[in-house]
């Protein structure tokens, strides 16, 4: 029963989100109020499933849309309002985290990645023979010539 | 009754697995010919046996026999009769089946069109996919029964979620299982290779159609879900980034690349060790992909149950066969020997770039999915990583991948001449800026990220269409000539233009959506209207609408355009009355390429209901383009040179082949 309770529960957290944000919440100043979508599209509704605070319609993400607009109002920078949250509910609320010791190998990776993609395909062309052209002879530079003159004498190769 | 006999068939089955497991690759062994040649009669019955299974949970479903636990589970007997049978794979239990429905099918089709290939190599693959067979149906009978009874028989089934309860779970899981199951098959290629030691350009030249196949329906798969997601959870994305997503993304990623680089296998006989391991590396993903799925390790709307016996369960079948493999990769890799030499600047060297730029996307975006669940089980700090970080880490890598793109096609194999190249680049960029700049006239300006990525989008669709219409000689011999030498041209090579032009018209969509929506978030009465784009919506009222198993609180918006009525949008909160869940029926209308998206919210106290309306220019591009790309695949997949892998004998084939 409580596994049961459980789904029902997460399958709740997506269901009900029908509509995130509200009218009410608008704030008058269309530029605060973009502000406060963009910042709103990173931030994440920590009861929802992978849902930002924008998109979800939880209690808990209006609650932080709100919270989101009064520091905006209050002239918080972004990076302020950031601060704050992560204050209060930890890194978990940042949908792309910070670079830092913890997280430096995630950012890390594509471009490790193409590197070492990099590094092995010069290493694989390096170890490979160096093929050289040779010359022809002059033997053969007269019967090629022979060849391409008459292209019949090919069948008789 | 049924349900004992489909239990009894799939044990059948998994018993004749474990037969198409060890007799094949007993016959190689020894090389003896009969018992190799068993492997296709007994793949054949296996596919019987699990059909017959499949079968038989569909017709429980269809009766709503409650007694049967994954039915009373997953069932209702209001649902309409197409949830009742899509529902069968609506949970756990039935989509496992569904899975190992999928991989004996492929098993199957390697029995019937397999005879062009040699004896040996075919026992090995049809052994390699009886030993994964074996493992998922013994998981499916150990663990995740789908034919379990119990008593006393309730009444009433507690019904299917209501979110699954729409077209498109016919045909999204399907097709992504498909896809997902058809790499297998390049696995098992790739572990006879290195079983055998030996891989040739005939062997890419067999491989390619499967991963083709595979290919084709993960793509269709993938965006069905996309689409499916966008209409039906109601706030109008398209991709999440959610990481069951990513687990359909990363094989697709995987076997793209290895698409490509088979092709540098079968004609230059070059980058085979890394074709090889490509096939093993694409269905890891695949298996990857089930496991955060099914084990529970993420909770999603495609998790359907929790039980960590299924977690542990799926986790060893990923380390026997990741780990298995990969070690055999280690020891036999070094076996394999390249040949072609190539100049950097050359189709080759583009085809590595490819490759690069894809193995890099797909790294980023498994290290992305896992890095939350490896930080929190190392050190307990709980991080997310979104949309946010995917967007500024795979996007770029993207953009670079698809720059290089219509370069591939117009180079030379072995070596290119890179002048010629950018001349005719040159062309395709300087019409890719006019039109961007038309474009962004049109809209009268636009974010300028979105800007860029316009112009990459129709620079590689005309960069695309320039290698097309060199290969035609178009404009410059007699419309004839060209209509001849398109007559002429092999079907891969439309193929590759329709691909390669596909995902330009999906970028095309992505950054049209993402540049040039226009949202509108109201509480709206009876008789108000907004204004959005080039539209006028009037709000009609709501009214109240019975299903079969569900209620709608339709909300109407008349939409005029220049005062002319052009369409009625219906918009719809509805409530399943089984287990009072509501869901969004978003209320969707195309015009032309764009869509205006309504969106209902909840009632405000002064009566008028709050509504997210959107305007999303050219979005269905994502999709079409998606489509576009894999009538592409099909394309390819339908080339004569692709079927005639090798010389088929001409009289019917004795029972018994010829060992080599």
């Amino acid at each position: 029963m409580r596994r049961f309770a459980l789904i029902f529960f997460s399958l709740l957290s997506i269901t009900t989100s029908l509509v995130a944000v509200e009218p009410d919440e608008i704030l008058s100043d269309p530029a605060l109020e973009a502000r406060a979508r963009t910042l709103s599209k990173t931030l994440r509704c920590m009861v929802c499933q992978n849902q930002s605070i924008d998109d979800s319609e939880a209690p808990l993400a209006r609650d932080l849309r709100v919270i989101v607009r009064e520091r905006i109002k209050a002239g918080d920078s972004d990076g302020q309002v950031r601060e704050f949250l992560v204050a209060r509910y930890g890194e978990f609320v940042l949908l792309e985290p910070r670079f830092n010791a913890r997280t430096v190998l995630l950012w890390a990776v594509p471009g490790l990645v193409l590197l070492i993609g990099a590094a092995t395909m010069m290493f694989m062309r390096s170890r490979r023979p160096k093929r050289q052209s040779v010359a022809l002879s002059r033997e053969e530079e007269q019967k090629l010539a022979k060849l391409m003159q008459d292209p019949k004498d090919l069948t008789k190769l | 009754m049924i349900a004992e006999l489909a239990h009894y068939a799939l044990i059948l089955a998994f018993a004749l697995s474990v037969a198409q497991l060890v007799l094949p690759l007993w016959g190689v062994a020894k090389n003896d010919s009969l018992l190799m040649s068993v492997a296709e009669p007994v793949a054949l019955a296996g596919f019987g046996f699990v059909t017959f299974a499949f079968a038989g949970l569909i017709v429980a479903f269809v009766q709503s026999d409650f007694s049967v636990a994954s039915v009373f589970a997953n069932s209702h007997s209001a649902q309409p009769l197409l949830y009742k049978i899509t529902g069968v794979w609506g949970n756990h239990e039935g989509s496992m089946l569904l899975w190992a429905l999928v991989l004996s099918t492929f098993s199957a089709l390697v029995a019937i069109f397999g005879g062009t290939l040699p004896a040996r190599l075919r026992a090995n693959i049809l052994g390699i996919e009886g030993a994964i067979a074996a493992v998922f149906l013994f998981f499916i009978l150990a663990t995740s029964n789908p034919f379990l009874r119990i008593d006393p028989v309730p009444f009433e089934g507690r019904e299917l979620n209501p979110i699954l309860q729409d077209i498109g779970l016919a045909i999204h899981p399907p097709l992504l299982y498909l896809g997902y199951v058809g790499f297998s098959i390049t696995f098992a290629f790739a572990v006879a290779a290195l079983v055998e030691g030996r891989v040739d350009p005939a062997w890419a030249r067999w491989v390619r159609p499967w991963a083709l196949t595979a290919w084709i329906f993960l793509t269709l798969g993938i965006a069905m879900g996309s689409y499916w997601a966008y209409y039906e959870l109601g706030w109008g994305g398209y991709w999440f980034w959610d990481p069951v997503e990513n687990a359909s993304l990363m094989p697709w990623l995987a076997g793209t690349a290895l698409l490509h680089s088979a092709v540098v296998m079968e004609k230059r006989d070059a980058l085979k060790v890394w074709t090889v391991l490509l096939a093993i590396v694409t269905f890891s993903l695949s298996l990857l992909g089930t496991f955060l799925v099914r084990s529970g390790v993420l909770t999603s709307v495609h998790t359907f149950a929790n039980d960590p016996a299924r977690g542990i369960f799926i986790l060893g079948i990923l380390v026997l066969f990741i780990g298995g493999s990969l070690t055999l990769f280690a020891f036999r890799a070094p076996v394999l020997k390249s040949g072609g030499l190539f100049a950097p600047i050359s189709r080759e060297g583009a085809l590595i770039l490819n490759n690069l730029f894809l193995t890099a996307i797909a790294a980023t975006v498994l290290t992305g999915t896992l890095y939350p669940l490896a930080l929190e089980a190392i050190t307990g700090e709980k991080i997310s990583v979104g949309a946010p970080f995917f967007n500024r880490t795979v996007g770029p890598l993207f953009i670079c991948l698809l720059l290089i793109m219509p370069a591939g096609p117009l180079l030379a194999w072995k070596r290119g001449d890179i002048t010629g190249v950018a001349e005719r680049l040159a062309f395709a960029t300087a019409i890719a800026l006019v039109a961007a700049g038309y474009f962004l006239w049109l809209a009268n300006g636009g974010p300028i990220l979105a800007a860029f990525g316009l112009f990459v989008s129709i620079y590689v669709i005309v960069g695309t269409l320039v290698e097309f219409a060199e290969r035609l000689l178009l404009f410059r011999a007699p419309f004839e000539t060209s209509v001849a030498r398109a007559k002429g041209l092999p079907r891969s090579a439309f193929g590759t233009v329709l691909a390669h032009a596909g995902i330009g018209l999906v970028l095309f969509g992505i950054v049209a959506e993402a540049g040039w929506s226009e949202e509108r978030i109201v509480a709206l009465k009876a008789g108000e209207r907004v204004s959005i784009a080039s539209f006028d919506l009037t709000f009609t009222g709501v009214v109240q609408r019975d299903g079969e198993n569900w209620r709608d609180q339709v909300g109407r918006f008349e939409v005029r355009r220049g005062g002319v009525l052009v369409a009625v949008v219906e918009s719809s909160k509805r409530l399943y009355l089984a287990n009072n869940q509501p869901t969004t029926e978003a209320g969707i209308t195309t015009f032309g390429l764009g869509q205006l998206y309504i969106s209902l919210g909840d009632s405000t106290p002064g009566g008028a209901i709050s509504a997210r309306i959107y305007w999303k220019p050219i979005v269905t591009l994502i999709w079409l383009g998606a489509i576009v790309m894999a009538v592409g695949g099909a394309l390819s997949l339908s080339d004569r040179r692709l079927r005639i892998g090798a010389p088929r004998p001409a009289g019917r084939r004795s029972a018994v082949a010829p060992a080599e």
